[in-house]
């Protein structure tokens, strides 16, 4: 079974996501922070991570998703969150140039329905 | 027509000239401006000299290459950072990376153009930084103005609100297409839940009503003696419930009145937060003692707390707005993150002081002090 790494600072967003993640035949593996994602990636290699944007810092999702691919380049990692645009800044992944610097496969806004994360996940996981 | 003075900061000439002729006529104007905005550069091919032209001339944007052949521009950017210029910062860069993506944007830049661009991406750029530019520098007209266009509260109090609503919608679909059975019950921990948010957002909304009569000074203040013993022990008594329910036990030591000169409501305000603050980040089975004494100048309260504590570098930020404390300990705690800035604008307002003192995993202790007058 495929595990998915889940990481998100409000409980019940992780919950939420744990219980779409676990219903697609995923095995979920969780946690709340930047820091705690980070700590799990030094013990398991996960085959997709979903993490949030906005957790300690206002760019710990960048982050983490960096480190990510820095140690697992074949890991695809999706960014949730509900920022579209704060103090003017906009993040998507429409260009070639914002895949250049936005080191995740995908951007998404929470609030997806679960048949269109669904589509995503198997689309990286290319089931 | 406002002419803004754009300073183009390109080591290659064909880019700085290409800027300046695409901007030479070009204008930005919204339908809610009485004025267009055009455009005057100033080129320079060095960082060093970017910098004596910025203090030397006000600029209004700086289009920044990151890659200069002496300092690079992420360093004029940190630059003009440190001397809180009021410029808008644009990276024109082809070494774009997330490194540098994070450390300019945390250094304030504004966004990015990856080179090479068309004469339609500079303008859609440019479009995009006066409209900013002109919102920032309005909001600062409102706020010196007195009108208070709290813009990074909104938007971060926007960010609160929507948290808890997407989180209940997000059960309610689940429930509606009764993906997790058939019986009610198969839902209980996700309704519990949803009841849970929907009370942190009212008592956000309950804050944010006490912060706004506060700041507005329109609040009908009922000035007289209050006696802070009296008010303390409604507190108290307000607050066991919750004590109850998160087995804390809180001790009263005060046995006479003590009377200074204030709104009762103020003062319960006061109370009820730093009461309810030493109950929900408490342990199980944990204590609060309160105790009201004073002197012949002020009155004292004290708020200890055999909690788990607040980390030195979380006490700096602690009466600022939303600065809740987020660990692996607070994550299941409910909070509008107002509180304690609505407690220390109550404290100041009484002419009053707060200090904290706190010790990770073994408590907090709050003291406010008021003036006996």
């Amino acid at each position: 079974m495929k595990t998915i790494l889940l990481v998100d600072d409000d409980p019940d967003q992780l919950e939420q996501l744990k219980f779409h993640v676990e219903r697609f035949g995923y095995q979920p593996v969780v946690a709340s922070s930047q820091k705690e994602g980070e700590l799990m990636l030094e013990t398991m290699k996960p085959d997709l991570a979903i993490i949030d944007l906005m957790m300690e810092n206002q760019d710990s999702g960048f982050i983490l998703s960096y480190k990510i691919k820095q140690k697992y380049p074949d890991v695809p990692v999706i960014i949730v969150t509900s920022v579209t645009a704060v103090s003017g800044m906009k993040f998507s992944l429409e260009t070639e140039d914002d895949k250049r610097w936005i080191k995740a496969d995908k951007y998404i806004e929470k609030g997806i329905r679960p048949d269109q994360l669904h589509r995503e996940i198997n689309k990286l996981l290319k089931v | 027509m406002n002419i803004l003075k754009v300073l183009v900061v390109d080591d290659e000439p064909g880019i700085r000239t290409g800027v300046t002729r695409v901007l030479r006529n070009f204008t930005v104007g919204f339908p809610f401006m009485d004025d267009d905005f055009s455009f005057e550069t100033v080129e320079t091919g060095s960082g060093e000299e970017a910098i004596e032209i910025l203090d030397k001339e006000p600029i209004d944007i700086v289009l920044l290459d990151n890659k200069l052949p002496g300092i690079y521009g992420i360093e004029v950017l940190e630059y003009i950072r440190q001397q809180e210029y009021d410029t808008q910062v644009m990276m024109i860069t082809s070494y774009a990376s997330l490194d540098l993506a994070v450390k300019a944007t945390n250094n304030g830049a504004y966004n990015f153009v990856p080179k090479p661009f068309t004469p339609q991406e500079l303008k859609a750029a440019m479009e995009s930084i006066t409209k900013h530019l002109y919102l920032k520098r309005m909001t600062k007209k409102l706020n010196e103005q007195g009108k208070h266009v709290r813009f990074q509260f909104l938007s971060v109090l926007s960010h609160e609100l929507k948290s808890p609503i997407n989180a209940i919608e997000g059960y309610l679909k689940i429930m509606q297409d009764k993906q997790a059975g058939d019986a009610i019950d198969d839902y209980q921990v996700m309704v519990s839940r949803s009841l849970e948010r929907i009370k942190g957002m009212r008592g956000l909304i309950m804050d944010l009503l006490d912060l706004t009569r506060i700041e507005s000074g329109k609040k009908k203040r009922n000035i007289a003696p209050v006696d802070i013993t009296e008010t303390a022990r409604m507190a108290m008594h307000s607050m066991e419930p919750l004590a109850i329910q998160k087995s804390v036990k809180i001790h009263f030591i005060s046995d006479e009145p003590h009377y200074i000169n204030s709104d009762p409501a103020e003062i319960e305000i006061i109370f009820n937060n730093l009461l309810s603050n030493a109950v929900k980040y408490n342990v199980e089975n944990g204590e609060v003692f309160l105790s009201i004494t004073d002197n012949p100048m002020e009155v004292v309260i004290d708020v200890k707390d055999t909690g788990i504590g607040i980390s030195e570098e979380e006490i700096g930020n602690l009466f600022k707005e939303f600065a809740r404390i987020r660990n692996s300990k607070t994550k299941d705690i409910t909070g509008s993150g107002l509180g304690l800035s609505i407690v220390k604008k109550l404290i100041d307002l009484n002419h009053g002081s707060i200090a904290v003192s706190s010790k990770p995993e073994q408590g907090s202790h709050f003291r406010v002090t008021f003036p006996k007058h």
